[in-house]
């Protein structure tokens, strides 16, 4: 729901490394966004293309790698998958679980000329 | 061609503020929630009782967050708190910028704790830090058992749940057991209080856990 505040404050880091790098052409802009971000690739996309009309990442594809919830467990160091809900360390049932990724929002690289 | 490695938080502007309010508060000694829930699930009705059963034991203020209005604003006022209403004229949630112009209206240190009431969205608000201490989640029974599994990131990210409305189980099917469990595995050192703003069950529980939380 928050799409276009959060495209306003990507389009403001794409200009701000534009400038800092003198580049006069961003054409691809790649964040990573992890699954439990509450924020939909789509929505962002769509508001992204509306507001970088008229600066030097117009042109700009905006590239979403979507990093899955992932979880770690502290007893016995076990990786799960975090998507749904766990309550216990599906290999030795502890609960003493983390999520070790899926909240990601960041921009990762930009491609310029 | 070039490529140029960011590795910048989308939200660094948000964070920010949020890193700079957290030192403020800890310097001037007040405690910070930020309550969360959806529209209807009683935020205002949970400060109004809250306050109400503080009775000044603690120096309390509100920022009051809604699309429109005052009206909140007014009713915890009436509690005899200082309350700071932003209307944040469409926004889903409440941010860096709108905090720190609430702020400016608040003596922070002759408080003991600062109540945040968010906008009513159990998904936008989660995902914008204001520097509090712990974000108190509210649900109402009447929303349905499925709302933790279905938006797990407030309940996964709040240090208290508050399940409200419970004098109403009796007259529809919500499991108030399912919201125990999915929270539980969700967050397991969350602290959960089963409440009615109506009937003023659960309420003494939650009060006296808030009091040593903001003392201890």
């Amino acid at each position: 729901m928050h799409e276009l505040s959060i495209a306003q404050s990507l389009l403001g880091i794409v200009l701000q490394e534009a400038a800092r790098h003198g580049v006069s052409r961003v054409t691809k802009v790649a964040v990573k966004i992890g699954a439990l971000a509450s924020v939909v690739p789509s929505s962002l996309t769509f508001s992204f293309d509306m507001i970088k009309e008229g600066t030097v990442a117009a042109e700009a594809v905006l590239e979403i790698e979507q990093v899955p919830a992932m979880g770690v467990c502290h007893a016995c160091g076990a990786e799960m998958d975090m998507s749904g809900l766990v309550a216990a360390c599906p290999a030795c049932g502890s609960k003493d679980i983390e999520l070790s990724s899926g909240q990601e929002l960041y921009v990762d690289h930009i491609e310029a000329e | 061609m070039s490529e140029i490695e960011v590795g910048r938080n989308i939200l660094e502007a948000n964070q920010t503020m949020a890193d700079r309010f957290r030192r403020r508060f800890a310097e001037q000694g007040v405690k910070v929630l930020n309550l969360i829930s959806s529209p209807g699930a009683g935020k205002t009705s949970v400060l109004e009782k809250t306050l109400t059963r503080l009775d000044g034991r603690l120096n309390c203020a509100v920022i009051e967050g809604d699309i429109q209005t005052d009206e909140d604003a007014r009713r915890v006022a009436a509690c005899g708190v200082p309350a700071v209403q932003i209307q944040t004229q469409g926004a889903c949630h409440l941010d860096g910028p709108m905090i720190s112009e609430a702020l400016e209206a608040l003596d922070l240190g002759s408080l003991d704790l600062l109540i945040i009431e968010n906008v009513g969205n159990l998904v936008c608000p989660v995902d914008f830090d204001l520097g509090e201490d712990m974000k108190v989640a509210v649900l109402s029974v009447t929303e349905g058992d499925d709302k933790p599994s279905k938006y797990p990131a407030l309940f996964r990210a709040a240090g208290v749940l508050l399940v409200n409305k419970i004098d109403l189980l009796p007259y529809i099917d919500c499991d108030l057991e399912r919201i125990h469990d999915t929270c539980r595995a969700l967050n397991p050192k969350q602290k959960v209080f089963d409440i009615s703003c109506r009937t003023g069950e659960g309420l003494k529980d939650w009060v006296a856990w808030l009091e040593s939380w903001v003392k201890g």
